[in-house]
């Protein structure tokens, strides 16, 4: 194979079929038909067609997220390109390895302002991690490796490759040989942590009387959830999670305090605030975790792990520093703590445990709501997630969108594996679930995915419905239909005086079940409390269809526990009457 | 705040200078000098930034993350030798024409270029020097002036 005469296009396919690539989402343009050629005349690269570019990258970004592997897209030159910048943002804030390739117009045009031209590289800098402008069809093989490579590497992220239309000409041919090694030598992540700073390590968490483990993404990102649950458990230590490390540690374990920050449990947000000692693991003391910084967990000493040096001490100082990837720096820990011979502080540690479980049982979160009648005779969207939880036995691919939702769907799943959560925390992209599902279900072709999302969300990437029919998808997604953009409602009815400023629809919302009908899938509506669960059954059942639950719920339902503005981890708002502090 | 100098070494690619810049620029610093420019080993360049930050470290951190930046100094302001260079056009006539060239000569700038009616002078030194330089011949009218950017080397090993 690497000494055939090739194309730029055909050099690319088979540079992708070196790096493993089985599918590409993508959507075609004038500037990348010769790509397209060389992608119908080969069968080992699959390709997805979408209905919006933004659509390519969140379902590349779930692929991505639910097996680990980079996500690959094409998308054609200007148009095509910018409708690729919210998904590679979205991939950009959450560290997703993500590949764009762009086509770009004809290298004797670029600068001209010529049709459907656009500075890619430029408009695209600030959210990757890098990017490529290929000058010459003979650089491609060694482009795409050393995109691939640092997709994939150190903190992951988007990567793009912009190709001009000429370097992919199959009337120019050349000698296609693929790079076995790449050698950067201004990018050299670190992967294991300083000997010295582990032991540090090791004796301020056998030393701690209050500690507590929080752990983010990056957990899930370095495949690091088996070492993060040994550790956990050989601590016997509690933890919690961030919004994108749930399933990093089993969600129904007792160790598990749920997650934590803007909407996370009682106990989790007191645990960290009281705490004597806080050991960080991917994750990056975000503004949604800490609060009002200066007020952060003062009593705590706060060790960090993670593999991006410029996410220590960014927003926290860290008293113990630790460059490293997460699997390894947790495996040194582990095999340091085993050596010490250690001795955690039992007598310190029970009355914890007690005061953590006095909280959860204060106001912790009630996972049973569903088994009530809801007061108002509207359904609690709470109640969805649960029942969801139920029917698919907390074993589904869950995708969600951006909003009240997606605090529910985190806040009542119980993530028991890592890669099964896949929502956009950083970034928080209304629009990003209906095509993650499209590429995780097609990564785990047999699993149950389902979308949470709400009539808001769904109706940003609604267009994807139809690749779904393409493609034989069978998703399940459930619209919890509150009928008003419910997180900005919540704001505005707590913060500006209950003046919902156009965060409803004044009656204007389409028949979401005519909608998924003309799409050639299964729609249901669901009003009643008493119909949730049999309708819930009822959708399951349909394994080879989609469906789309258009499920009415109570409007004035406000996410719960929710830390107050300004102040400490420990301040939060209980519900709508109840706060801690004061 | 005071004036930081980050002496950075990165890979001559395309697109280095926009990346350096961006990444300084979204955190919301000013640049207050940068010059670019190649040096002895082929491929290699070194980009001297001066700017004012209150926390360098983080800036560093993030220059750190391109993947095209192989170094970052933060250089010692008591141990570096600093040189900018300055051109400087200015008005002369008959009655000046002495004083002005007499002025320069002795800031140890050099003439480049002398017309009827104007001088163009060229002064490489300290921004202080550079200063100082400007104050002395503006009453004399200066037409146009250009600095270049700061460049900086380590005084130490």
């Amino acid at each position: 194979m690497n000494k055939q005469e090739v194309s730029g296009g055909e050099a690319l396919m088979l540079s992708l079929q070196e790096e493993a690539v089985d599918l590409v989402f993508g959507y075609p343009g004038g500037a990348s038909l010769h790509i397209y050629d060389a992608l119908f005349q080969q069968q080992a690269v699959q390709h997805v067609l979408v209905r919006h570019e933004q659509g390519a990258v969140h379902a590349a970004d779930g692929y991505a997220r639910a097996t680990g592997k980079p996500g690959v897209i094409f998308v054609t030159s200007g148009p095509g390109a910018t409708n690729a910048i919210t998904g590679l943002a979205t991939a950009f804030m959450d560290s997703t390895p993500v590949v764009v390739i762009s086509s770009q117009v004809k290298s004797h045009l670029i600068g001209t302002d010529s049709f459907q031209e656009t500075d890619m590289i430029g408009v695209s800098r600030p959210v990757v991690k890098h990017s490529y402008l290929v000058k010459k069809p003979e650089e491609i093989p060694k482009v795409v490796k050393e995109a691939f490579h640092v997709a994939t590497t150190g903190r992951p992220g988007p990567v793009v490759i912009d190709i001009p239309k000429d370097l992919t000409d199959a009337s120019y041919n050349f000698k296609f040989s693929y790079p076995k090694e790449i050698d950067i030598r201004s990018y050299k992540p670190v992967d294991e942590g300083h000997s010295g700073q582990i032991k540090k390590a090791v004796k301020a968490l056998l030393r701690s009387k209050r500690p507590i483990i929080y752990s983010g993404g990056g957990v899930i990102q370095g495949n690091a959830s088996e070492e993060l649950t040994k550790l956990v458990r050989l601590l016997n230590f509690p933890v919690t999670n961030t919004l994108m490390g749930l399933g990093a540690y089993p969600g129904t374990d007792p160790l598990f305090v749920g997650m934590l920050g803007m909407h996370g449990t009682y106990e989790a947000n007191m645990a960290m605030h009281n705490s004597d000692l806080i050991l960080a693991v991917g994750a990056r003391f975000d503004d949604r975790i800490t609060n009002s910084p200066d007020l952060f967990a003062l009593d705590a000493k706060k060790i960090h792990i993670d593999v991006d040096p410029a996410s220590l001490s960014k927003i926290i100082a860290v008293d113990i520093p630790i460059v490293g990837s997460a699997k390894t720096c947790l495996s040194q820990l582990i095999e340091e703590l085993e050596k010490e011979k250690y001795e955690i502080d039992k007598d310190s540690l029970e009355p914890w445990w007690d005061q953590i479980n006095n909280w959860k049982k204060e106001h912790g979160l009630d996972h049973n709501l569903v088994d009530k009648a809801p007061p108002k005779g509207k359904i609690l969207p709470q109640q969805v997630v649960q029942s969801l939880y139920r029917e698919t036995k907390g074993d589904a691919f869950i995708t969600s969108d951006v909003g009240q939702h997606q605090m529910f769907a985190a806040q009542y799943y119980h993530f028991d594996k890592p890669r099964r959560w896949i929502n956009s925390g950083g970034l928080g992209t209304m629009g990003f679930g209906l095509p993650a599902a499209i590429g995780v279900q097609l990564a785990h072709p047999g699993s149950v995915v389902a979308c949470i999302t709400g009539e808001g969300s769904i109706q940003m990437c609604i267009q994807e419905l139809s690749t779904c029919l393409q493609y034989g998808l069978p998703l399940k997604i459930i619209n919890i239909n509150n009928q008003s953009l419910g997180m900005v409602k919540q704001w505005q009815d707590m913060q500006y005086g209950g003046r919902l400023s156009e965060s409803t629809y004044q009656g204007s919302l389409p028949d979401f079940i005519a909608l998924t009908e003309s799409f050639g899938h299964v729609g249901m509506k669901v009003e009643k409390y008493e119909d949730l669960q049999k309708s819930m059954e009822e959708c399951f059942k349909m394994t080879d269809k989609l469906v789309f639950m258009d499920i009415y719920v109570d409007p004035d339902e406000h996410v719960y526990p929710m830390l107050e503005a300004g102040k400490s981890m420990q301040d939060m708002w209980l519900d709508k009457d109840k706060k801690t502090w004061e | 705040m005071s004036e930081r100098i980050l002496s950075v070494l990165v890979e001559d690619k395309p697109g280095v200078l926009a990346r350096v810049a961006l990444t300084i620029s979204r955190r919301g610093f000013n640049i207050n000098s940068l010059s670019v420019g190649p040096t002895n080993i082929e491929g290699r360049s070194k980009m001297t930034i001066v700017t004012e930050l209150e926390s360098v470290e983080q800036v560093k951190k993030q220059l750190n993350k391109l993947v095209n930046v192989i170094k970052i100094v933060e250089l010692d302001p008591d141990n570096n030798i600093e040189s900018e260079v300055l051109l400087m056009k200015v008005s002369i006539n008959k009655e000046t024409q002495t004083s002005v060239i007499e002025k320069a000569s002795l800031s140890g700038a050099k003439s480049v270029d002398v017309g009827q009616d104007y001088a163009i002078f060229e002064l490489t030194g300290t921004s202080k020097e550079l200063i100082k330089f400007e104050k002395l011949l503006k009453p004399y009218g200066i037409i146009e002036m250009i600095r270049g950017g700061r460049i900086a080397i380590q005084t130490k090993l």
